[in-house]
């Protein structure tokens, strides 16, 4: 079996766990291509069903390309979608003028707790990697969030033999990471071989394109010519650079990705 | 070494290794200098650390690569298990940092046990202390069969050949006695990069391989296609017209049209069809590895748990198991309690039978006792009071190994060592006709199975109320219920029976006779009887069998006495009835019920709802769609 279908059985299976043991779950879906890919495996998981809500949290500093594919998608592939914003936050003025990191957590972090708490759900799947950076590599596949939604990286509950953890003590969530063991060429990879739709901003525009993509004032373009997925592959089997280069938030300091995280980003 | 194009290294299956040791050894160190002597870290990133650390005031470590955690630097330790990757000029690798401080032996289990191949790194000051040999042993537990051998810091002791032959001669002599041959033991200094890529000029006497070599000459995996089918149910889906048994195959292979057998239970049916989403053509064989669905030609009763096979290579049928066992619960395991046993994609309850050796790892001795302490192994029976379908481990290791649960949390991981079929009670000879209409059938036209809702508690607790709330509630969802009530049954069936203590409990072996014919029949029977000792709920259980459910209904005494609505307690008191429970005759409450509901804390509406929604649950849903399990 090639390492793609093997990434993919494994997904599957995680998916398929998920559902069986979890209730009240929904899917995190921020429009990039991890989340498509995630989205993707879900309906082969499920035989082309999609069979929780998919949840987007509208930070309204999102590039508006995102927004229009995310509409888009949603109604060809029938998702029942939910949109969240922090719009205390909003209606507060924030933005990154105040600051990168406070910021994050306001619009996304905070927007996405309320999303969560709102609708009452107790498990989300979240299209994070372990290759993306330090503190991902450390994540569990069923990974609990304390009551404040943080996560305590330093107690983690074993996990082997693909026995997830599923029982927990009144009020925990969950987060469940489905292409946790994907890298992102691997990611690039299943694209192409999958013919997984795509937002235009990852195909070179003027010289650059979207790596990652995020809030429009934090993200940067990188430069680049690749104009089609498989030139993206080319491109990425020759970088020797991070991933998350081009978003501005991890940057502030040293460990602010790793701040974000314990406080229950993505 | 031939070197091969980046497009077919991509692509190729990454290796996943564990490195092993002792706190302090070096693991982390190796690792930082494996991924820059490999020309595997981005750009910049060596720069961007020499440059936190001159900041910090602390000199450079290669260990600060892999510690990429805030925490992890300040405390010089490595907290969790991290995977990175890097690849060789023959091979991808996916490297897992298992820790080596003694706490975080969950950690260490959790990066093991899914590897292919193990570094055992030793100090070569220290040689092997009680952690090396501890991980040893534990990855022979776990199954990771092929391991090398690093002995680190070899610059520490100037290079000298005859204290790498010391150190080397301890380990292999231990690991010798647990039936692990390493492939290679290379002394290296990870600090310095000796012997990790490139050879080291200081040791001309060695002419084994280096660490990336030794770690090229590591074999994948064998497929597990050449074994026994077994196909573990990993849920039932109906999302449209196709009824999908979805599940990942462990080991063996299927194909349309193939007979499958499903344990427990030995029903039979032939695959129809191989379901997938987009893919062009349909799938008419699938192999280990792959998660699949397949539908069936008949309308069979199959629930998450049922393991398919073939039926001239099934697996074990058991209730009792001899297991060799890992243990990380804070609290010890202790014989005669019980836990959760997590078999591949079923779940049992399993009470401790025996602890039949306890392992010192430091000297492989073993001793008797009644516990495994914490981070202990040792070789213990367990046994369960539902049917287990098991593989021994040596043969099929996937369907050979389960996880022990408590209360929330995983405490333990167990291999199973020869299970045998059980030997059946006497009475379990006598065959009764047997029925042509299946109690799959029956649930599939029911929509429900059938099932005994045992409802015990002290009189006045509230039992009748809820079991004809209950009746009422489910008939109008058109479920087949029926209640029994225990003054009913000793005006009728039961009416040659007095209240000593041996009519007592024949009174309760009739009822749960009563009851499971009408479980097999189909229905759902909730019954109301104080049966007040642990003995005869034993034998309602034990009638019962997988339909019993026992659930306490757990008023206290004051409460139950101040209801007093037929006036029982009062005339007790007054001594007109013996042996009455509460009064003048214990009450014993269950020690593990499979739901409680305390009338006296919450209202009659609110148990009633718990009742009629744990009975959903157990009862309706598993036929309706895969088992589903509340994050309580």
């Amino acid at each position: 079996m090639d390492q793609l279908s093997a990434l993919e059985d494994q997904s599957i299976y995680i998916f398929r766990e998920a559902f069986n043991r979890l209730d009240k779950l929904a899917m995190l879906w921020s429009i990039g291509k991890d989340s498509n890919v995630m989205l993707w495996l879900a309906k082969k998981a499920f035989f082309g069903h999609v069979p929780f809500p998919v949840l987007h949290v509208d930070t309204h500093y999102k590039i508006p390309e995102m927004i229009e594919f995310r509409d888009r998608m949603a109604k060809e592939w029938k998702l029942d979608l939910i949109v969240g914003e922090n719009r205390a936050a909003l209606d507060a003025g924030m933005g990154p003028e105040r600051g990168r990191i406070t910021c994050c957590t306001a619009l996304k972090t905070d927007g996405l707790k309320t999303l969560i708490g709102d609708n009452g759900f107790t498990a989300v799947f979240a299209g994070i990697r372990r290759d993306e950076d330090g503190t991902r590599a450390k994540e569990r596949v069923f990974s609990p969030r304390t009551q404040n939604a943080e996560w305590d990286f330093r107690d983690q509950p074993p996990e082997f033999w693909d026995q997830f953890k599923t029982t927990f003590p009144p009020g925990t969530s969950l987060r469940v990471h489905p292409i946790l063991h994907w890298t992102e060429l691997d990611v690039w990879r299943y694209i192409k071989r999958e013919n997984i739709p795509l937002v235009d901003l990852y195909f070179t525009k003027n010289g650059r394109r979207y790596r990652s993509l995020g809030c429009a004032p934090c993200t940067a373009p990188i430069e680049s010519q690749a104009s089609t997925v498989d030139e993206i592959i080319a491109e990425l089997e020759r970088s020797n650079t991070s991933e998350r280069a081009g978003r501005a938030q991890d940057k502030v300091s040293e460990d602010a990705f790793e701040k974000l995280r314990a406080g229950g980003y993505m | 070494m031939n070197a091969i194009s980046p497009q077919s290294l991509a692509t190729q299956r990454r290796l996943p290794i564990v490195i092993v040791g002792h706190v302090d050894h070096g693991k982390s160190t190796l690792v930082g200098r494996l991924l820059n002597d490999t020309g595997s870290l981005p750009e910049g990133k060596v720069e961007a650390m020499r440059e936190m650390s001159r900041r910090r005031g602390m000199p450079f470590e290669w260990s600060f690569v892999m510690d990429a955690l805030q925490a992890e630097r300040d405390q010089g330790i490595t907290i969790d298990t991290t995977q990175v990757r890097f690849q060789t000029a023959t091979r991808p690798y996916v490297i897992i940092d298992a820790p080596g401080h003694k706490e975080f032996l969950k950690n260490m289990v959790t990066g093991a046990a899914s590897a292919d191949a193990a570094l055992l790194v030793i100090d070569v000051t220290e040689g092997a202390l009680e952690q090396s040999r501890r991980h040893a042993y534990l990855l022979h537990l776990l199954g990771v069969r092929q391991v090398a051998v690093v002995i680190n810091k070899m610059d520490m002791c100037d290079f000298a050949e005859t204290r790498y032959h010391e150190v080397a001669k301890g380990i292999l002599g231990y690991l010798e006695e647990i039936g692990v041959t390493p492939s290679a033991v290379v002394p290296i200094s990870a600090r310095h990069g000796n012997n990790i890529v490139l050879r080291c000029k200081h040791m001309g006497w060695y002419t084994g391989p280096t660490v990336a070599e030794a770690l090229d000459a590591f074999k994948p995996p064998k497929s597990l296609t050449d074994h026994p089918l077994r196909f573990p149910v990993q849920d039932v889906y109906k999302f449209d017209e196709r009824r999908i048994i979805a599940g990942r195959i462990e080991s063996g292979g299927l194909a349309v049209g193939d007979t499958l057998i499903f344990s427990p239970g030995g029903r039979t049916a032939k695959i129809l069809t191989i379901e997938s989403w987009n893919e062009t053509g349909k799938r008419t064989s699938a192999v280990a590895g792959q998660s699949v669905g397949i539908t069936l030609d008949q309308q069979i009763f199959i629930e998450r748990g049922h393991i398919a096979a073939r039926a001239e290579a099934r697996p074990v049928e058991t209730h009792t198991i001899r297991v060799n066992l890992f243990w990380l619960g804070h609290e010890p395991l202790v014989v005669g309690r019980s836990y959760i046993l997590k078999l591949g994609t079923a779940e049992h309850d399993v009470t401790v039978q025996a602890v039949e050796r306890v392992i010192d790892v430091e000297d492989l001795s073993g001793h008797g006792g009644d516990r495994v302490e914490r981070n202990g192994v040792g070789e213990v029976v367990l046994h369960s009071r539902s049917t287990l379908v098991v593989d021994d481990f040596a043969d099929l290791s996937r369907t050979g190994r389960a996880v022990l649960v408590d209360g929330y949390d995983v405490v333990g991981g167990c291999i199973i060592q020869q299970p045998k079929t059980d030997d059946l009670p006497a009475h379990h000879h006598l065959i009764a006709t047997e029925h042509t209409l299946t109690a799959e059938e029956r649930s599939i036209s029911n929509g429900h199975l059938g099932g005994i809702l045992w409802l015990t508690g002290l009189s006045g607790s509230g039992k009748s109320t809820l079991a004809m709330g209950l009746e009422r509630e489910l008939f109008r969802k058109g479920v087949q219920i029926c209640a029994l009530d225990g003054d009913a049954v000793r005006q009728g069936l039961n009416a040659d029976l007095g209240f000593s203590p041996e009519d007592r409990a024949e009174n309760i072996r009739r009822v749960a006779q009563v009851a499971r014919l009408f479980a097999e029949s189909g229905m759902i029977v909730v019954t109301a009887f104080i049966s007040p000792t642990r003995a005869d709920r034993a034998i309602a259980r034990d009638v019962g069998g997988a339909f019993f459910h026992e659930i306490h209904v757990a008023a206290d005494l004051e409460t139950c006495e101040g209801r007093d609505a037929k006036g029982l307690y009062k005339k007790a008191r007054a001594g007109l009835i013996p042996q009455f429970t509460g009064v003048s005759a214990p009450y014993e409450a269950p020690t593990s019920p499979e739901l409680v509901l305390d009338t006296a804390k919450f209202s009659a509406e609110a148990c009633l709802a718990d009742l009629a929604r744990y009975a959903e649950l157990a009862l309706i849903r598993p036929v309706r769609r895969g088992a589903k399990v509340k994050v309580a």
